[in-house]
């Protein structure tokens, strides 16, 4: 891979008595970008992201963020100035209101704009008095996003953002990811929300069983994935369709559906060399994209 | 200007802007010298990375439909001057794809291919240069 890099792991790995939560992975995230790391409930996201961040050691492997490595306790408390974070747990201060917390947390971080926390303040429509105690979930979320948003941090590592929001927290937390990332902040965040991932993000990550099973760029799959659904009075073969690009044949009598990842062109020449009647080509979503890669592996 | 994105399209989503914007220039709705929101406002407004609003804007600039000035943003443009430009690069584009071609079926490779080219852009320059 060349470029500057983010977060780059090399074999990462981390095992929790005999089985592993993740293995292998070998993560490449590059600058200036909104990457997704998408995966089901358990796949390994939380425990790759507190290794990233050095709050746990990598059972094998290693890696660096922003060039530092992830397995050196020096380097990763140097880390922690320059990558934000908001973890699933939001760590918070009970007793503090929410402007204590603001004020406390500002006083760690030289680079801390008190410009971005007050309109971030307003515009989550936070209550400045209220106990951290006293919020609801979303709330929470929202106060942790603003204390990673304001210390202006060169990249921002979000697990599961958008859990325990509503359509209208979720909103306003995309805006505000889409919004600092354009301020120069690379992002990368964890989640099992499909449409989220799909609407925000330039690159894709996908996790399953602990292992990396995709990576690739949001216009690319779009570009590239399409459904070709098939009419062949004759009957259809499938062993004729297993070809490159196909990852997915399903046969009912005469119709034929296959999901293809690329060679779209050739698919349908194949079709039409075997008598069909009716060809028609459609993009496939990410979710289907999504259960189709992790099923096959 | 109002702008829609969406996902069930097979298609990227800078492309879809680039082809909203190109056609709110082609029927009027934008006029020369108009200006483009900003990447940021933009992002946020579509809720898309602001990646996808860099890409489109750089390629309609590629395109001369637009310009971009650095710390002002991006502007309409839609002179005949900058048209030609566009439209002269995607002919010289095909020319040089149909050469390669060419080159290829003689049984070059591509890196041969790239050299030749660099070579002779070198030469072109030395002997513009000579008075």
């Amino acid at each position: 891979m060349s470029g500057p890099t983010v977060i780059e792991t090399m074999g990462l790995s981390k095992l929790y008595g005999r089985s592993y939560a993740v293995r292998d992975l070998n993560l490449t995230v590059r600058p200036d970008r909104i990457t997704a790391f998408l995966g089901l409930n358990g796949a390994g996201k939380s425990t790759t992201i507190r290794m990233l961040l050095g709050m746990i050691r990598p059972s094998e492997g290693s890696g660096t963020v922003l060039g530092r490595r992830i397995d050196d306790p020096l380097e990763s408390v140097a880390l922690r100035k320059d990558v934000a974070y908001v973890s699933e747990d939001k760590r918070l201060y009970n007793y503090m209101t929410v402007e204590q917390m603001i004020r406390f947390t500002n006083g760690f971080f030289p680079g801390w704009h008190d410009d971005i926390a007050n309109a971030l303040l307003r515009r989550f429509e936070l209550p400045a008095g209220r106990k951290v105690r006293h919020l609801s979930k979303g709330m929470r979320t929202k106060l942790a996003l603003l204390l990673a948003i304001a210390r202006r941090p060169a990249l921002l590592i979000l697990d599961e953002p958008s859990e325990g929001l509503d359509p209208h927290g979720v909103e306003q937390l995309l805006e505000a990811l889409v919004a600092h990332c354009a301020e120069g902040t690379s992002v990368f965040f964890s989640s099992h929300q499909i449409e989220e991932v799909e609407r925000i993000s330039d690159q894709v990550c996908v996790i399953h069983q602990g292992r990396l099973v995709m990576d690739a760029s949001l216009d690319e799959l779009r570009e590239s994935w399409r459904r070709v659904d098939v009419v062949l009075p004759g009957g259809a073969q499938v062993e004729d369709f297993q070809m490159q690009g196909v990852e997915r044949v399903r046969t009912r009598g005469q119709q034929m559906s296959v999901v293809a990842s690329g060679n779209v062109d050739s698919i349908v020449a194949r079709a039409s060399e075997s008598g069909a009647t009716a060809i028609d080509v459609t993009p496939v979503g990410l979710r289907e994209i999504f259960l189709q890669t992790i099923e096959e592996n | 200007m109002l702008f829609r994105l969406t996902n069930s399209a097979g298609q990227p989503r800078y492309l879809q802007l680039m082809q909203q914007i190109r056609h709110a220039i082609e029927s009027g709705a934008l006029s020369d010298g108009d200006q483009l929101p900003s990447i940021r406002t933009l992002a946020e407004e579509l809720v898309v990375s602001p990646g996808t609003i860099m890409k489109a804007y750089s390629e309609l600039e590629h395109e001369g439909f637009i310009t971009m000035h650095h710390g002002t943003g991006a502007f309409v443009c839609v002179s005949r001057r900058a048209r030609r430009l566009g439209d002269r690069v995607q002919a010289a584009r095909e020319r040089v794809d149909e050469l390669i071609g060419e080159l290829r079926d003689d049984g070059l490779i591509d890196a041969e291919i790239r050299r030749l080219f660099e070579a002779g852009l070198l030469s072109a320059v030395r002997t513009a240069g000579k008075p």
